[in-house]
């Protein structure tokens, strides 16, 4: 099954989104648009070209972008927000929280740039702890798709599901491996290639530095189970029962800080029903800063090789 | 409803709002009592809104931005009939869907509102959606004059004005206090009128505790073609309990029983002068 997972080609999970947007667009009437002076870096022109009157430029004024999507959902509409991920969370969480999620509104709120991998902008821009944040929030779902394909599939499957989401993409240029033709689920644990040694579960970009990490440990004959979590909340809990229940220890691996990211909701379920040893492949509670993607990545131990050895410390621990 | 049946109601209502208060042994005492004529006047003579056409997407809709105040809101909503009054005897009580902020769970309430700086932004994007839609709605809110402190409503000013939505009419119940003490001390707000008038709205003020003068600025919207309303409408805080109005401590305070009858005193004293003003004429 590793095998069947291989790149054709790079694009940034964002012109998924883009695309994603535009097909929402197209099958529903009632999805609109908002953005805070991002267009371009959310690529959101299709949209805006197709629908001009379904789009809402809010200048840079994130809080009231998002008051604004509650009000548009209360007359019916399903409001698509777009800027960076740190404005789509830190900068309005008590919009997210009371306006949106305590008010049950149906707003879509989409976040570009997240994580590490924007790379040039540094830290102010490269949040690691909008994961925690959004799935701490009573009703949200919380979605970090891996490839273009997915956010694109991820973007339009949001436009039929009531409730508040968050959908959290990123800059740079990635791998594209999943199939267009394959449909998403929210909350459906992906079984990218089974095994029996360890279990990781992967979200993001780093879904892809999983893969590759599996490969090469099925080279030295290591058996990993690898899981594309792309729905962290909810999260599909008898998918990680399942997996570990047979390979009994786990490898978590997300582009956010080890706190309250995917790690932590695995972590709990396990805790609950299924004690197992886990190592967790994120950011060691910390800031980034300017870079590009892979120099970061390494640096943040959040590369290939961070999996490959999370993998070979949690087999020490496996009894 | 005439001038003088709302100024009976208004009467009515500061009795009902002290009441419920006292009963709970909590709330917003001052805040209440200098949004009640606003209120009055927005249920019972302006907005198109009733028990009756609450699931309609073409009623008019209410949010109130300074949630704090709720009790005034609970009993005008009880008053149109949209739950019996007597479940306000649970008022601010575990298991009572009767918080102390706006909360959809109760029927008649728009939008949960508490934090401060949210309630412009969402009734500027029901309003957006209304233009787009067609609808001849018009949506509006009250705003707290310690809330203006709040940046999000800035925003929310300037998207309003860009997209000229003439249907959006904010009320200020500018009562001149907040909890810690007058605005002006806290941080200043003046000159207010000309700071949303450069934002690109239509302003007027008004007495905000004299239902004629609310009647007449608030059926006469927009104030403006293309931009949206704002009502500067000067209050009283505790106003018409004499020994509450402009006093601080009423922000949050509870009458004792000594004081919730001498306040009753006061009411009916002056229900009995309007009664009798309608027997004379």
């Amino acid at each position: 099954m590793l095998d069947q997972w291989v790149s054709t080609g790079k694009k940034a999970t964002r012109d998924g989104f883009g695309a994603g947007l535009f097909e929402a667009g197209k099958q529903h009437p009632e999805v609109v648009a908002l953005c805070a002076d991002l267009v371009g870096s959310l690529k959101m022109e299709a949209f805006i070209e197709a629908f001009p009157e379904r789009f809402f430029q809010t200048g840079i004024s994130e809080a009231n972008m998002m008051g604004i999507a509650a009000g548009l959902a209360t007359g019916g509409k399903i409001p698509y927000t777009g800027t960076f991920a740190n404005f789509s969370t830190g900068r309005v969480y008590d919009q997210l929280r009371q306006s949106i999620a305590y008010s049950d509104k149906n707003v879509k709120v989409c976040a570009s740039h997240a994580g590490l991998t924007l790379g040039e902008d540094g830290a102010t821009h490269q949040i690691l702890e909008d994961i925690g944040m959004t799935k701490m929030l009573p009703g949200f779902t919380v979605i970090n798709p891996c490839d273009y394909n997915q956010t694109k599939a991820a973007t339009m499957a949001i436009a039929e599901h009531h409730g508040p989401v968050y959908l959290r993409f990123g800059r740079p240029s990635w791998p594209v491996f999943i199939p267009e033709s394959l449909p998403f689920e929210i909350g459906k644990a992906l079984l990218l290639s089974e095994g029996t040694d360890v279990s990781i579960f992967a979200t993001g970009h780093l879904v892809w530095n999983a893969l590759e990490a599996a490969r090469s440990l099925a080279a030295e004959g290591i058996s990993c189970e690898v899981i594309n979590i792309h729905t962290i909340k909810p999260l599909d809990e008898e998918a990680v029962l399942d997996s570990v229940s047979k390979t009994r220890c786990v490898v978590t691996a997300e582009e956010h800080n080890r706190f309250g990211g995917l790690g932590d909701s695995i972590a709990q379920v396990l805790t609950r029903r299924f004690p197992a040893p886990q190592e967790y492949v994120a950011v060691n509670d910390t800031f980034g800063e300017s870079g590009k993607p892979d120099e970061l990545l390494d640096k943040y131990g959040l590369g290939i090789k961070d999996v490959i050895a999370a993998v070979k410390t949690v087999l020490t621990r496996k009894q | 409803m005439t001038t003088r049946e709302l100024k009976i109601k208004s009467v009515e209502y500061r009795k009902k709002i002290l009441k419920y208060i006292c009963n709970a042994g909590a709330g917003h005492t001052g805040g209440s009592l200098s949004i009640i004529d606003i209120l009055n006047v927005l249920y019972n003579r302006v907005m198109n809104v009733s028990p009756d056409n609450f699931d309609d997407p073409g009623r008019d809709r209410y949010v109130q931005s300074k949630g704090h105040s709720v009790e005034a809101l609970y009993v005008v909503l009880a008053d149109k009939g949209f739950f019996p009054e007597e479940d306000l005897l649970t008022l601010c009580r575990y298991q009572s869907p009767y918080i102390g902020h706006p909360t959809r769970k109760v029927r008649g309430m728009e939008q949960n509102t508490g934090g401060l700086g949210h309630g412009l932004a969402i009734c500027a994007g029901n309003a957006l959606a209304a233009k787009k839609d067609g609808l001849p709605l018009r949506v509006y809110t009250v705003l707290g004059d310690g809330e203006m402190a709040e940046g999000s409503n800035w925003e929310a000013l300037m998207m309003a004005a860009h997209y000229k939505l003439d249907n959006l009419c904010a009320v200020l119940d500018y009562n001149k206090q907040q909890i810690t003490g007058a605005n002006a001390d806290v941080i200043g707000l003046e000159p207010i009128r000309k700071k949303i008038e450069a934002f690109g709205w239509a302003v007027c003020e008004v007495d905000g505790n004299d239902v004629e003068a609310l009647t007449e600025t608030l059926e006469n919207l927009p104030i403006e073609q293309g931009k949206p309303s704002f009502v500067i409408a000067h209050t009283v805080k505790g106003k018409g309990i004499s020994y509450m109005e402009g006093v601080l401590k009423w922000h949050h305070g509870v009458p004792s029983p000594g004081q919730y009858y001498a306040a009753i005193n006061e009411l009916d004293t002056a229900f009995q002068a309007l009664t009798e003003e309608k027997i004379g004429v």
